[in-house]
């Protein structure tokens, strides 16, 4: 495999004029497509292995659910690292992230309207008209579907300003998925707390009177106290899913 | 009075291996030939781990028919793992599968039962005693929990309205408190001031001496296991599980209606009569349907748990979606 790929490099760098997509990633890249796709490899072994306790349609729901969660705060947290923190290389994996969290809220939701409630789409309404948890992470899967077909270049191109008008709704779907994960709980809701906090830093460090002050203090505190311009973020250049 | 008979014991490796044993069955036990096909089915029961009964009375014997397997609607108990690997014991921990593995060690001898308020009769019996007084009996009920599964579970156990009686309450006392053991040393999840420990539960009187409310000391024809509630538990299966409070210490008769731990918690979401209702909503779980524990598709979920015929004179002429 190793030796055909690297024909294949030189060849394009020999003969080819035009560009071909190259699928050149970064370790970081790479190491953020494995740990966003380790927690479905594990539970697709867990659920062949038959080891996904004794309520197994609930746990596969929550497991994703929470990877998905995870995963929208984590493409959330990517343009701070990057404008406030200077991790550039959180920016190229932004997409990406988001796009991991709508994979696994589309099996997130998928289990739960076609195996918890086997398409039984009377039952899964009144489940929506009555539970403020369904309703409000319906809503945030709703938001994400838009959001995930419009994540390519193309779309990009095609939607010029709207489109990031359009992902600014990642926002909404973000605060929702915290209402959902918070009143989801029977009764500690810590956990769910401590990731609406996250969310909650993560979106006041979009404004921009915070982030450019959060710009100062940082570089000011690596200029030892001096005072120096704040670096202008750099620029975005990949479609973003935000 | 009680449809439900109870049934003679099974041994448990017949339990554990029903399923298949009802393949292998098929079609002959349906004509009757149950009791002669099981024969060979039951060759091993050496998977059985010290079934040392309580009592003394209970000898195992072969199951008379398939019908010794299930509940009075038909459908299957289920497995001695499933009911001993899945519990909501917060005492311990709020996750359902690690109850049984940290509730190993808790001590359930020596263990004293204190029986007192508004009666004529106080007293207080050690664990032996009420083993040894109280013949046990195995009621195979099913167990709705309010977080939408459930299971259906052989108990042993005897009717809570003989203890009550051998107490006689005074005609003042209209609720009966129990409340499950506090020893924050071995029961770690009471270190969380999450929750008011200890756990309290309560029944009208009138519903504790219906002949369905159960005292039991073990299941599967064995002592109980302390993540099921060792060494006596309430089960009142019409209502919803966190009613059958685990662990008892201490039952009072008393006159005014106790708070729950859960009604203390959240009030709006548990009642004190917390009975089985498909028509009384719940803010997450769906109360319309359950999923069995081992099975795929949800079934509806019967009024009273099923336990209509036995249980709905006690709240005739009441709004049950007030008093939910």
């Amino acid at each position: 495999m190793l030796h055909v790929s690297l024909e294949v490099t030189s060849t394009s760098k020999n003969n080819m004029t035009t560009r071909l997509p190259t699928f050149r990633f970064t370790k970081f890249q790479i190491f953020v497509h494995i740990v966003a796709l380790l927690p479905l490899v594990i539970l697709i072994i867990d659920a062949l292995r038959g080891n996904l306790t004794y309520n197994p349609i609930q746990a596969a729901t929550l497991r994703t659910g929470k990877t998905a969660m995870i995963l929208l705060v984590a493409s959330l947290a990517c343009t701070p690292v990057n404008t406030v923190f200077g991790f550039t290389p959180a920016i190229k994996v932004r997409r990406a992230l988001g796009l991991y969290a709508f994979l696994y809220a589309l099996v997130h939701f998928s289990i739960y309207v076609g195996v918890d409630y086997g398409f039984d789409l009377q039952l899964i309404l009144l489940e929506l008209s009555e539970k403020r948890y369904v309703l409000v992470g319906f809503a945030a899967f709703l938001i994400l579907l838009p959001l995930a077909i419009t994540s390519t270049k193309g779309w990009q191109r095609r939607m010029k300003k709207n489109w990031k008008k359009l992902h600014r709704w990642i926002y909404a779907a973000g605060i929702l998925v915290m209402f959902h994960f918070i009143w989801v709980q029977k009764s500690d809701i810590r956990q769910p707390l401590i990731w609406a906090g996250i969310l909650a830093v993560l979106l006041i460090l979009r404004i921009p009177r915070v982030r450019s002050r959060a710009v100062t203090f940082r570089t000011s505190r690596r200029a030892g106290g001096k005072k120096s311009a704040p670096p202008k973020p750099v620029e975005v250049n990949e479609p973003v899913v935000q | 009075m009680i449809p439900i008979k109870s049934s003679e014991i099974t041994p448990e490796s017949v339990y554990h291996d029903r399923r298949k044993f009802m393949k292998g069955v098929g079609l002959a036990a349906l004509g009757g030939l149950a009791v002669a096909a099981c024969a060979p089915a039951v060759a091993q029961p050496t998977a059985a781990p010290a079934a040392a009964t309580t009592g003394g009375t209970i000898a195992p014997a072969a199951p008379a028919a398939s019908g010794a397997m299930t509940d009075e609607l038909g459908d299957p108990v289920n497995t001695f793992e499933e009911i001993t690997n899945f519990n909501n014991f917060y005492e311990f921990t709020t996750d359902k599968e690690k109850v049984a593995g940290m509730a190993t060690d808790f001590p359930t001898r020596p263990w004293t039962v204190e029986i007192g308020g508004l009666v004529n009769n106080p007293a207080i019996f050690s664990i032996e005693d009420i083993l040894s007084r109280f013949d046990q009996e195995e009621r195979i009920y099913r167990l709705r929990c309010v977080e939408g599964w459930s299971m259906v579970i052989p108990w042993l156990g005897f009717q809570l309205s003989t203890l009550l009686e051998l107490v006689e309450p005074k005609s003042n006392a209209k609720y009966v408190r129990f409340e499950t053991l506090l020893d924050p040393e071995v029961m770690p999840g009471q270190r969380s001031n999450w929750f008011d420990w200890p756990y309290v539960e309560g029944l009208r009187i009138d519903e504790a001496m219906n002949p369905l409310a159960l005292i039991a000391t073990g299941l599967y024809g064995k002592d109980l296991l302390p993540q099921n509630g060792a060494p006596l538990r309430l089960v009142t299966p019409w209502k919803y599980g966190f009613k059958s409070i685990k662990s008892i210490v201490k039952i009072d008769l008393v006159e005014e209606q106790p708070t729950s731990l859960w009604m203390a918690a959240a009030p709006r979401e548990y009642g004190f009569y917390a009975n089985v209702n498909p028509e009384v909503q719940h803010p997450r779980w769906s109360q319309r349907t359950e999923r069995r524990i081992g099975e795929t598709k949800r079934r509806e979920t019967l009024p009273f748990n099923g336990y209509g015929d036995e249980v709905a004179y006690l709240y005739e002429g009441m709004n049950l979606a007030a008093y939910y």
